[in-house]
């Protein structure tokens, strides 16, 4: 993969809470329509790393460029409309708006004429029938399932060049974990790239086309996941699972 | 119970009137401080100013045009522009802080909008025509029309506010602005601008609550401070950031004064919503009218 | 980044033994530089204050009292926000009611009494913060803020409409009271007696809240400010220590409220409308919460820069000195002497 093909590119980023050092210096690439997993224990910066990609937590050094143009101290909302679609840890769809008006914050853009709307809507649908069932509900009345669906289809809305994951599979049950590896797919299908933070290793092992280890705020190991699939000493090493 | 049967019952169904109609007003005061209160945590103590400053803008556009609507409109804009000017300058380099720290900045810019009040227009009171005469008979008394109009109106402007909330991809991002700031910009809504145009709604409706108000008691520069406390307590009582609660409550205030005001002076019938606010906080300090949320 | 907490300071990590023990004396050596520095400011200002009446004209004279009066009050308002953490409205109702009481004392009773007009006043002060902080310390923060507010407008409304007891609009008039030791002797104020008399009750008022923020109750309170409910985590009562607070706060607000009416001879409803507490946490905010000291020189910085510019800008003074205000909020919330908070605390 040459670096002149990367869609994302963090170079170098620090980031820090107070007086603590939460990134250190991690740097990573993923490429247009890649799928990369970022593997780690609790608390070494994996979820930081996605926020400040999207922008929500702003580097105090290093740069990140979103095919080839530097996005490090742009407002979460414009990284947002540039084409970076992000899923936090906690889902965190808004629990007063109906499904249909969660998927409208995302939908409702500048440049979308009412057809693409629609059929953009209808295309999501088809991926998540069961939202389409929903649509008129408060978006807090959903199971932890079909929230997670929702948040993942709400960042379909921005038609992004890459979704951002934090630990989709949290607290869910077996059935919904490998609906989760479906939709994973289904983006990879759809050539947006994904960067997945996840605590599940096998899952991410299995989705993902190379796969960044971190430990204590900076990237410890790097490979193709097959590699990795392969020969689990590394894992061992850093995650002691 | 024999008090009762002391109050004549034509006085009664007046104040219920009066009552309803203040408590419009109040309501609309009372949704642009629970609207911006929902959505950036901020307690607007120069919401009082702003009203008070709206009836001023329509005493003077309406000495210059004559025509009532035209004041109405031109107070609402001007108004909000006023708090977006307030909110750019005072509250969002507060925006990181102690949420403390926009009670002080709101109350310094208070201090600030009533003496320059006091300043350009001086103490004494202003007068804002009613906007068309006319009474109707309500037994034997005549009770006017505008005041009726007047309470149309706010329930209007407030009906308007809620069905832009409702529906429409802008209410859509005020509401998710309101309900998670970080996730609303994740999705690409300009937040920042979201919260600039919500205080200026905010403060247009307390500036087109003083238009409205003018007629019923003219205009003067400490007009304000009566209003804000009454929007504090309609506020906390209907459950802050709870606009249908606010509504409730605003009327609700209103009736319990005017009827206070039967029996005491003006004056001493404001303690019947303190004391409201002090029950509620005691027995049910999410808000008397806090059912389901905005 | 609060306006009413400090950053958490990072540890260092364990130093070898002998090191250790260089630091402690090191610290100790440290800590008394810095009583020594301290206590020679304090003496130095003290020394001013008591020689200032004698060679300042008149007007200043009682100018410099009445800063003194409403540093008192300011101070006794940073209890609650600079220690505990929590913004009140209330202090005009306390402070009116040491006021309202005092003037009851100097009006009932003959020969006016001033010890009697002391405790009369802090006496209505204290019920009035055990009611107000009955009803409101459970709440946090804004709500906290506003209940205050709100009580202050209850006392005002109800003192202003009660005219036959409290003199409504126009308030009451009495005599000054002479300063007497009773069997001892009695002289009547002069404007230099009074100015000492007011030094040494704020002087002592200020040791004593000294102490208290010093005393492991005063450590309690600003654990409270700094983390809530890690603090009730713990296992203290937060409410009753509130509580407590608030009643401490009211009680030398009202002293201070006495202090204003045996200065004044007068005591009137304005002074208990809410508008007199905003201007409290303005000195406040303006001298450096959690200093003690800082609220009475953000009394004086406010009460001269009205003097001065009410000079060029007549009755709208309010309007510079609020947007002055607001400037500080934003760019220097530590006020002008919170960079000296621990200095002035160890």
């Amino acid at each position: 993969m040459s670096s002149t093909s990367a869609l994302l590119e963090i170079e170098e980023i620090h980031t820090s809470y107070g007086k603590s050092h939460i990134l250190d210096g991690v740097s990573l690439k993923v490429g247009r329509g890649e799928v990369v997993g970022l593997l780690g224990r609790n608390g070494v910066g994996k979820s930081t790393t996605l926020k400040a990609v999207a922008g929500l937590v702003h580097p105090s050094r290093g740069e990140v460029r979103l095919e080839g143009r530097p996005i490090t101290r742009l407002p979460a909302h414009r990284v947002a409309r540039l084409g970076i679609g992000y899923v936090p840890e906690e889902r965190r769809i808004f629990p007063l708006l109906t499904v249909i008006e969660n998927l409208r914050t995302g939908l409702d853009r500048h440049g979308m004429t009412t057809a693409r709307k629609r059929e953009l809507l209808e295309k999501v649908y088809a991926y998540f029938p069961v939202l389409a069932e929903r649509r008129s509900q408060a978006g807090g009345t959903l199971s932890g399932g079909e929230q997670q669906m929702l948040a993942i289809a709400r960042a379909m809305m921005l038609e992004p060049k890459i979704i951002l994951l934090d630990e989709p599979t949290e607290g869910l049950m077996p059935r919904m974990v490998s609906q989760i590896r479906e939709i994973i797919d289904v983006l990879h299908r759809e050539r947006v790239a994904v960067l997945l933070v996840e605590q599940n290793v096998p899952l991410t092992l299995e989705a993902s086309q190379r796969i960044y280890i971190l430990e204590k705020g900076v990237v410890r190991h790097h490979a193709p996941a097959a590699e990795l699939r392969v020969d689990d000493a590394v894992i061992h090493q850093y995650l002691g699972v | 119970m024999d008090f009762l049967h002391t109050i004549p019952f034509d006085q009664l169904l007046i104040q219920t009137i009066n009552g309803i109609v203040t408590g419009m007003i109040l309501a609309l005061v009372a949704s642009g401080l629970t609207l911006i209160f929902g959505i950036m945590d901020v307690v607007n103590f120069a919401h009082g100013e702003l009203f008070m400053l709206g009836a001023y803008v329509g005493v003077i556009v309406l000495a210059a045009t004559g025509n009532f609507w035209v004041a109405l409109v031109s107070a609402s804009l001007i108004i909000a522009l006023l708090g977006a000017a307030i909110y750019l300058t005072t509250l969002r380099p507060l925006l990181g802080r102690d949420p403390l720290t926009t009670i002080l900045a709101t109350f310094g810019a208070s201090l600030v909008l009533q003496n320059y009040a006091l300043w350009q227009f001086g103490p004494v009171a202003r007068k804002i025509a009613e906007p068309f005469t006319g009474h109707f008979s309500l037994f034997y008394l005549d009770y006017p029309w505008y005041r009726l109009v007047i309470a149309l109106l706010s329930a209007a402007i407030i009906g308007a506010l809620w069905l832009f909330l409702k529906f429409g991809t802008y209410g859509i991002w005020i509401r998710a602005t309101t309900q998670d700031r970080v996730m609303a910009q994740a999705m690409g809504i300009p937040v920042p601008w979201v919260l600039t145009v919500v205080f200026a709604i905010g403060a247009g409706m307390a500036g087109a609550s003083g238009v409205l108000f003018g007629p019923l008691a003219g205009v003067n520069p400490t007009m304000g401070l009566d209003w804000i406390l009454k929007a504090f307590i309609v506020v906390v009582v209907g459950g802050m950031g709870n606009l249908t609660g606010s509504i409730a409550a605003a009327i609700f205030i209103s009736l319990l004064e005017a009827y206070a005001a039967l029996w005491v002076s003006p004056a001493q019938a404001v303690i019947v919503s303190f004391v409201a606010l002090i029950l509620t906080l005691l027995f049910r300090p999410t808000g008397l009218f806090a059912t389901a949320p905005k | 980044m609060s306006l009413l907490s400090e950053n958490a300071s990072h540890p260092d990590p364990l130093p070898a033994r002998g090191e250790r023990e260089e630091r402690a004396k090191r610290g100790e050596e440290q800590r008394r530089q810095r009583a020594l520095i301290y206590w020679t400011g304090f003496s130095v200002v003290l020394a001013l204050l008591v020689v200032a009446p004698l060679v300042l004209p008149e007007f200043w004279r009682r100018f410099l009292t009445e800063i003194l009066i409403w540093g008192l009050l300011a101070m006794s308002s940073d209890i609650l926000i600079g220690f505990t953490g929590m913004v009140s409205f209330g202090h005009s109702a306390f402070f009116g009611l040491g006021m309202y009481g005092a003037a009851g004392a100097l009006l009932s009773v003959e020969p006016p009494d001033l010890w009697l007009a002391i405790l009369y006043g802090l006496v209505a002060a204290a019920a009035v913060a055990g009611f107000v902080a009955y009803f409101s310390t459970r709440l946090r923060d804004i709500y906290f803020a506003i209940t205050t507010l709100i009580f202050s407008q209850i006392f005002y409304v109800v003192i202003f409409t009660w005219t036959e007891v409290t003199g409504g609009e126009n308030g009451l008039t009495f005599r000054r009271p002479p300063l007497a030791i009773p069997g001892l002797f009695s002289t009547p104020f002069t404007s230099v007696t009074m100015h000492w008399f007011v030094v040494a009750v704020v002087t002592l008022s200020y040791l004593v809240l000294r102490r208290i923020t010093q005393s492991p109750f005063g450590m309690v309170l600003q654990s409270i400010r700094e983390n809530e409910s890690r603090t009730r985590a713990i296992g203290y009562p937060i409410e009753r220590y509130k509580i407590v607070a608030v009643m401490l706060s009211g009680l030398f607000a009202g002293l201070a409220g006495v202090l204003y009416a045996v200065q004044n001879q007068f005591a009137a409803p304005d002074f208990v409308f809410f508008l007199v507490s905003g201007e409290t946490v303005i000195y406040n905010v303006i001298g450096g919460i959690g200093t003690l000291v800082g609220p009475i020189v953000g009394a004086a910085f406010f009460l001269l820069l009205r003097e001065g510019l009410s000079r060029f800008f007549t009755e709208y003074y309010l309007i510079p000195v609020g947007l002055i205000f607001i400037a500080m909020v934003i760019f220097m919330p530590q006020g002008l002497l919170g960079f000296m908070r621990r200095w002035l605390n160890e």
